[in-house]
């Protein structure tokens, strides 16, 4: 029996890249968005040929169900036409590809003459080795008991981020008429009906 | 990993007063119907006095102490630092009152975000792990970024934010590509872990890719304290913002970045001094000739702080270079001398009124009033000689312990030019107290010239602890002298 593994990870990764370079080079930015969420998904795949069922999982769930379709909505609602986007980036060309060299070339320096510090291989070994438990557990250990101040100033953060979208945003208005179920609710005919006797022939 | 001790929480006891207290007054805020924002600035005044009672409290110990699975540390030099935050950051909040509710700001979110702010620089400075640090830079960041922008009606207060905002997330990602290199060859995010990881590899053949991971976190850091070249959010953020914003975003983060840089430098990567060194040179060297020069022609007074302050960070970087524990006290020293010079140049301005009646802008505004408020003017000047460096004020001492570090480190060159632009700079701090001595009340003066503003009770205790701290420092410098002594002998170099 042949092992399929190789085989899958070769097919993912190469849908994955495909569709990653379509994200960036599809005209239509709502199709853009469509290929990243085919590449989100193969991208999961991937995580589930590595044993990192948990990962997979949130990828699917946050990324591809949150993330990829508020941008669908954002980019639906913006309409933003292709050409629009890509005038006056003619300017920036030459200064773009020259960063973006010396940044490969930095890179490159930087990458051919990397090495790890031979304790890094302990350091970084996964908690779970000799442990019988799920990678949802283990990774559950890490964030809710070794890392838990680590999240909950994660949650302070998003927490600031939450008051400040609402302080740079929120205008109170006059006038707004905003619906109070309450009173809509306690309402009496007596106070919302009349009756008005009005003799015949005079008129309102 | 898989052991577990519960963390010591009474080791992050201020932090959580903070959190809670600032959980409380959004509470308030969003359930009652009516709250006073007055009340709920004086709540939030008296959470940071309290975590500052504690932390005062749990200083001097001499002892160390690690939590939280070595991701929380404390000793002699946090605590300092974290009493410098602290004291800071009460006083700015208590003396914003008047102004805030002056300037049509008076939302209850305010003392929250301080709080938070306050909170993240406090993360940043007893951090332990880049994570903590991580987390800790971007609670403070976005927080200051949303009081930036707190004033959204005004076009220009929009375009500091938005300044302010874009470049502080580059520097996020600068600081975060940083730590990742530095993981990458170490294996660690604990200080201590990357400590021992360097000590035992030999220094020639450290990778490149980590060299180049301590640079961009160092460039990320040099950001937060606005050192020259990634100043250039600094005078548009000064200028833009509402003055008792500007006093907060000033001030205290500016510090709290410092001490990190100082730390992190000095501690994990004290191995590496012979790669860093030159770079916090030229950081300071290029931030104290621009803070010297491009201040000169600047008419907007807090324009020209924001350039001040750009030209004293090079100055305490110039502590920061000499890589010993005397460059590291003379860097607590000049901190907390440079706090408390500009909360008190920051308190004077917030009491009086210019063109507008919202505050100073212009050094115009400033034009006689020293015959109209020969007190005020007084306190003034002597925040202006004392930021010039003019004896036997504070901040003469504060740049003479740095100097001192420099020379013994054998910065010549450095301290040459520490000096030299010190004398340029001069100029613009005399400029100011010229416009209030020796210049007449305009002809026509705008209605509000030279008037206070309602003085609170607040303003007053800032502005005179601050002025008796400049002006007896000569007499009791020992007191600060001994903290500083005792928290740089913390880093243990």
């Amino acid at each position: 029996m042949i092992n399929i593994a190789p085989i899958l990870f070769y097919v993912f990764s190469g849908v994955l890249l495909s569709a990653s370079l379509m994200v960036v080079t599809a005209r239509n930015t709502v199709h853009g968005v469509l290929f990243l969420i085919v590449a989100f998904f193969n991208a999961a795949a991937l995580f589930l040929l590595a044993h990192a069922e948990f990962i997979a999982m949130i990828l699917v769930v946050v990324y591809v169900g949150a993330v990829a379709v508020l941008f669908l909505f954002v980019v639906m609602m913006l309409n933003l036409e292709g050409g629009e986007m890509h005038r006056g980036i003619k300017g920036y060309t030459f200064m773009g590809v020259l960063i973006g060299g010396v940044l490969l070339v930095e890179l490159l320096l930087m990458g051919l003459s990397w090495y790890t510090a031979p304790e890094a291989f302990d350091l970084t070994t996964a908690p779970t080795s000799g442990l019988k438990i799920t990678n949802t557990q283990a990774l559950g250990n890490l964030l809710y008991t070794h890392y838990a101040l680590g999240f909950q100033g994660a949650g302070l953060i998003l927490l600031i981020a939450m008051i400040g979208a609402i302080v740079l945003t929120l205008r109170h208005r006059e006038g707004v008429r905003k619906q109070n179920i309450r009173d809509q609710q306690e309402r009496q005919v007596r106070e919302s009906l009349r009756l008005i006797d009005i003799p015949s022939g005079s008129g309102v | 990993m898989t052991s577990f001790y519960w963390p010591d929480f009474t080791l992050i006891l201020p932090e959580m007063i903070l959190v809670f207290s600032a959980l409380l007054i959004l509470m308030e805020g969003a359930f009652l119907k009516q709250v006073s924002f007055r009340h709920s600035v004086h709540c939030g005044t008296l959470a940071l006095g309290l975590s500052l009672g504690l932390c005062l409290f749990q200083f001097e110990t001499g002892q160390t102490w690690v939590t939280f699975e070595g991701q929380i540390k404390q000793d002699d030099f946090i605590f300092f630092a974290k009493i410098l935050v602290l004291a800071g950051a009460t006083a700015t909040l208590s003396m914003s009152l008047p102004s805030m509710i002056k300037e049509n700001l008076s939302r209850v979110e305010y003392p929250p975000l301080v709080l938070f702010a306050t909170l993240g620089m406090l993360l940043m400075v007893e951090a332990n792990d880049f994570l903590i640090l991580f987390i800790g830079l971007e609670m403070q960041g976005l927080s200051l970024y949303v009081l930036a922008a707190l004033h959204r009606e005004h076009l220009r207060v929009s375009e500091a934010a938005l300044k302010y905002f874009i470049l502080g997330a580059f520097a996020t990602g600068l600081f975060l590509y940083g730590i990742s290199l530095i993981y990458g060859f170490s294996g660690a995010t604990n200080f201590e872990v990357i400590a021992s990881v360097i000590r035992t590899e030999s220094i020639n053949a450290l990778p490149l890719g980590l060299f180049v991971g301590l640079v961009f976190v160092m460039a990320a850091l040099a950001f937060k304290v606005s050192a020259v070249p990634f100043h250039m959010w600094t005078p548009d953020v000064y200028e833009g913002c509402p003055t008792p914003i500007t006093a907060f975003i000033g001030g205290v983060p500016k510090v709290a970045a410092m001490v990190v840089f100082l730390r992190l430098l000095l501690s994990p990567f004290i191995l590496l001094y012979g790669e860093w060194y030159s770079l916090i040179i030229f950081l300071s060297m290029a931030s104290m000739v621009v803070g010297a020069f491009a201040a000169l022609r600047q008419t907007n007074l807090k324009r020209l702080l924001g350039y001040s302050a750009i030209g004293q960070m090079g100055y305490v970087l110039m502590g920061v270079a000499a890589g010993n524990s005397e460059g590291a006290q003379a860097v607590f020293v000049y901190l907390t001398l440079y706090l408390v010079m500009f909360i008190g140049t920051f308190a004077c301005l917030l009491s009086l009124k210019g063109k507008t009646p919202e505050g100073v802008q212009d050094i115009e505004d400033l034009k006689g009033i020293a015959t109209l408020h020969p007190k005020l003017s007084f306190i003034l000047a002597v925040f202006m000689f004392s930021l010039a460096g003019i004896p036997p004020l504070g901040g003469f001492f504060a740049k003479l312990y740095v100097f001192k570090a420099a020379i013994a480190a054998e910065l010549f060159w450095l301290a040459i030019v520490g000096v030299l632009t010190s004398v340029v700079a001069a100029y613009y701090y005399l400029k100011i107290v010229k416009a209030m001595y020796f210049d007449d009340l305009p002809e026509t003066p705008a209605p509000s010239h030279g008037q206070l503003l309602v003085l609170s009770a607040e303003i007053t205790v800032v502005l005179n602890i601050c002025a008796a701290i400049i002006l007896l420092f000569f007499m009791f410098p020992n007191v600060v002298l001994e903290m500083a002594q005792r928290a740089a002998f913390a880093l243990r170099i």
